[in-house]
Parts: structure tokens; C-alpha cells; sequence
């Protein structure tokens, strides 16, 4: 997994700056509650091609060790990864 | 010192001139366009020296202010009616920003029916955009705002947009005696911008970033806190305004003969006048009027207001306001700063002025009538109360 720039974290209210001018890096929030199939590599298949990491359109997906890794904690669920690997490495299962 | 006779515009644009704003971005709309053609005049005879941006509507003007402040530049723009409601959007990223950009607003009615006029429609409309929003009286005090407008916008507890706005053509185009303040005591006044929110290539930081549900309230509140900050910082700029230039002013409110009024009209802009030379007229013949205008609709006055008003017996508002379904805007502020004292006296909407229409001062003396006998809770003035009762 690509590492954060910086660890996400609770700001409270005095850490909260007093404009919008702050330190780059800060992810402000998880964003994936509303996916309903996610994405899962079949690293038996996977050649670490790139097309999925590409295609992404949130740019949740890392290539490690020449496999391709997904953030769950941004990605939506949308299917294109899948769509586009010509391995058939990805498959959308069911978050349920 | 030196004395001019200028027209509100010309005045506004004096004291920009003294202000000495980096970048002034702006597109001309009746009734603001002397203000910016007087500008573009001082930019090319070097008198001013700012980068002085033509741009291709409201929308691209503040939001060319709103890159320049960002930048750390002094910016400024002006505008008026569709022009001022073209750029709404930008007005919330201004604000929420915190780029402490002034803007002289020419108060001009809204369409339809078009109508190039002066009313209140457009700024008030904006009341909850997150600006400063001050009312000038005549062409002095709209030279003073202009001055007073980036000290008290640009001070680290404020840091919030300021909007000056101008009775269009009953202020904007007509002339009077301005004193104009020297330069060397306007910058002993006003020193240049500093500040860290801004693009620096040694330090780069996220600028105008997005914020999700749990902070993005935080922001909010202390936007709000900004705002009313800038209550006291109102009052510190004038006191030493007062001390450098001579001229006193009086913060929110600038009460007339308040003190033992039976009957106080309280209003916002040019009109104030009008009003308390009929406040005289009425004392001479034994009615006790006063008069309440309104300099600073935000932050609101809410305890000046209540003090003002709460030993009379009834009051009035008089604005060139309406909010259609409801009533005049300036008097859903001022019955909320009532309640919240407990001042329970009778108080009356006079809406006038719309599309220019012409204020007499028998219409004011029609109003103290009504305040003094009741009358309908929102009058329109020549047609009568509304269906509202």
C-alpha cells in the first residue's frame, strides 16, 4: 500500500486552522461508506500491468512488489478496475 | 489635508486611492462605474500603483481578487445589483477563505422589472454570504470606509472580506465636500498587508482545501467568530482614525436624540438624513422622534439596537428592502435583537425606495405617524400595509 503523505487524524477545534491555508497532506476523512462491491486482485493472475492503477478514477490503486493493491478506505466501488483488467485479475464482490 | 468636491464614487475611489490596494480587478455596472474608471485614471498617471485587472464579468473580478489576496496582495474590487449577484458564488469563497478583500457595492435595485436605481435588494441579499457589510451615509464617510475598510478586514481576529456599500446615484453620483486625508498619514494608518494566508513558495502550504463533515463546521463557526470579532475592531479603528484624521464615528449604530424618544425610525444608508431632520421637525412640534441608523448590518448591532430602542414606546424600520413572503429583511434583524434583550414595544416595517422611488420627507413624517398611532406590521410606502396584516 502507497503510505499517507500524513497519518489521518481528528482535528479538534483549536487544531483546526483559522483559514484555509494549512499544511499539505492532511486526508480530512475515509470516503468509502456508500460502496456497495469492492474490488478484490487475484494476485494469482495480477502481472502488476497498471492499467487498473490508470484507469482509476479516485487513484486508489498502489502496485506493490509488481501487484496491484487497493485503499479501501477511498475506494467507491465503481467497477472500472475490473472492467478494465484483460486478466480478469479483479472481481467485484458483494460488501454484504 | 486637502478639500475636493466629489461625488460618492469619486470619494470611495479617493480613499482606495490612500489605501493603496495591490490589484484591483473589476468590471463596470451602473451605478459603481466611476469608482473604477476614477481607479484605472490614478493606475495610468502612476498616482496609484497597482496591477489593474480588466476582466470579463463579476464572477472573474472577485474571483481575480480573491487569486490576489490569496497571493498576499491588498485587493479590490466593485461592483453593484446583477453584478454583485453574478459573483454570489465567489463571495462565499472569499469568506470562507478569509482573504480580506474590499469591495464598494453601488446599492441598486435587482430585475425584473429592470431598473438601473438605487435600492438595498442586492446587498441585503447577501447578508449571510459571510462579508462585512457596512453602510455609508454620505461622501465623507464613504472615503473614511474606504480607508477603514482593510484595517478592520485584514486584522488577524477578522480576517474577513469587507463590503462598503453606496445608495446608488442618491450617494454614488451626487457631489459634495470631501476632506481628503494626506498620504504620509494614511500609510502611518494603514501599513501594508502581511499575512500567512497566503501562497509562499519557501513555506508551500494547501490553500482554499475541501473540509468533510467533521471539521468543515469548525471552519464555519469560526467564520462566524471572525465576523463578530470584527465588533471591537470596528471600534479600535475608528478610535484611532479619530485621533489621526479628526473624524469621530460612532461604530454599529449612529443614534440621533435616542436618549428620551417616544418614537424611533430606525434605517440604513443616505436616507438617515432625510430622517433626522424630521426627528427635528417633530421635537419642535412637542413629538419626541429619534433616530437609529444603521452603519454595519454585519456583524449586526443587536445590543446597540436594544439599548437604542428599549425605553421607547414604539419603533419603525425603514428600508429599501423586501423579502417577498415575509418582510423588510433589516427588520427581521432588528425584532430578533429585540427579543433576545426583552424589549417588547410595538415596532413597524416601512419598505420604500424600491427601484429608486423617491423618499419625501412627508413620507418619513407619514411614518412617525404611523409608529406613534400603529399601523400595519409591513407598509409599503404610497400603497399601503400588506396582505399579511
Amino acid at each position: 500500500m502507497r503510505p499517507y503523505v500524513r497519518d489521518k487524524k481528528t482535528f479538534s477545534q483549536s487544531e483546526v486552522p483559522e483559514n484555509t491555508c494549512f499544511e499539505a497532506g492532511y486526508l480530512v476523512s475515509v470516503n468509502s461508506g456508500w460502496r456497495s462491491i469492492r474490488p478484490v486482485i487475484d494476485n494469482a493472475k495480477c502481472v502488476g500491468c497498471q492499467q487498473c492503477y490508470l484507469y482509476c478514477p479516485d487513484g486508489v490503486i498502489s502496485i506493490n512488489d509488481k501487484k496491484a493493491a487497493i485503499d479501501y478506505d477511498f475506494c467507491k466501488g465503481c467497477g472500472i478496475c475490473a472492467k478494465i483488467c484483460r486478466l480478469n485479475a479483479i472481481r467485484m464482490e458483494s460488501e454484504r | 489635508m486637502s478639500r475636493k468636491f466629489l461625488s460618492g464614487n469619486e470619494a470611495f475611489a479617493e480613499g482606495i486611492r490612500l489605501a493603496r490596494p495591490q490589484v484591483i480587478s473589476a468590471y463596470p455596472i451602473t451605478p459603481q462605474t466611476i469608482v473604477v474608471e476614477r481607479l484605472s485614471e490614478m493606475v495610468e498617471d502612476g498616482s496609484l500603483s497597482a496591477e489593474y485587472v480588466h476582466v470579463e464579468s463579476e464572477h472573474s473580478a472577485l474571483s481575480c481578487a480573491i487569486g490576489a489576496s490569496a497571493a498576499g496582495a491588498r485587493a479590490f474590487t466593485a461592483t453593484s445589483s446583477q453584478g454583485l449577484l453574478y459573483m454570489a458564488e465567489c463571495l462565499y469563497y472569499a469568506s470562507g477563505g478569509r482573504f480580506p478583500i474590499v469591495m464598494m457595492n453601488a446599492d441598486r435595485s435587482t430585475a425584473l422589472p429592470w431598473n438601473i436605481y438605487g435600492d438595498q435588494r442586492d446587498s441585503l441579499s447577501q447578508l449571510d454570504s459571510g462579508w462585512i457589510q457596512a453602510y455609508a451615509e454620505n461622501a465623507q464617510e464613504a472615503l473614511d470606509l474606504a480607508l477603514m475598510s482593510y484595517k478592520i478586514a485584514e486584522n488577524k481576529d477578522v480576517s474577513t472580506p469587507f463590503m462598503a456599500n453606496l445608495d446608488g446615484f442618491v450617494l454614488t453620483h451626487t457631489y459634495e465636500p470631501v476632506d481628503i486625508p494626506d498620504r504620509e498619514q494614511a500609510d502611518k494608518f494603514l501599513p501594508p498587508y502581511e499575512t500567512d494566508n497566503r501562497i509562499d513558495f519557501e513555506n508551500p502550504k494547501n490553500m482554499a482545501f475541501s473540509a468533510g463533515p467533521d471539521t468543515n463546521y469548525i471552519f464555519k463557526f469560526k467564520e462566524h467568530e471572525g465576523v463578530l470579532a470584527a465588533r471591537d475592531v470596528i471600534a479600535e479603528t475608528e478610535k484611532e482614525f479619530a485621533e489621526i484624521f479628526g473624524r469621530k464615528y460612532t461604530g454599529l449604530v449612529e443614534n440621533y436624540l435616542t436618549e428620551d424618544a417616544d418614537y424611533i425610525l430606525v434605517t440604513l444608508g443616505s436616507i438617515a438624513g432625510l430622517c433626522r431632520e424630521t426627528a427635528d421637525k417633530l421635537r419642535a412640534e412637542g413629538i419626541k422622534a429619534g433616530v437609529v441608523r444603521i452603519r454595519y448590518m454585519r456583524p449586526f448591532p443587536h445590543r446597540e439596537i436594544a439599548e437604542a430602542l428599549k425605553n421607547a414606546k414604539a419603533y419603525g424600520v425603514l428600508e429599501k428592502d423586501i423579502s417577498f413572503g415575509s418582510e423588510g429583511t433589516v427588520y427581521t434583524n432588528v425584532n430578533s435583537a429585540l427579543k433576545k434583550a426583552d424589549v417588547n414595544i410595538k415596532g413597524y416595517n416601512f419598505i420604500g425606495g424600491l427601484g429608486g422611488r423617491n423618499i419625501s420627507a412627508s413620507d418619513i413624517e407619514d411614518i412617525f405617524d404611523g409608529i406613534s398611532k400603529g399601523t400595519s406590521n409591513v407598509n409599503f410606502i404610497g400603497i399601503g400595509g400588506d396582505s399579511n396584516g
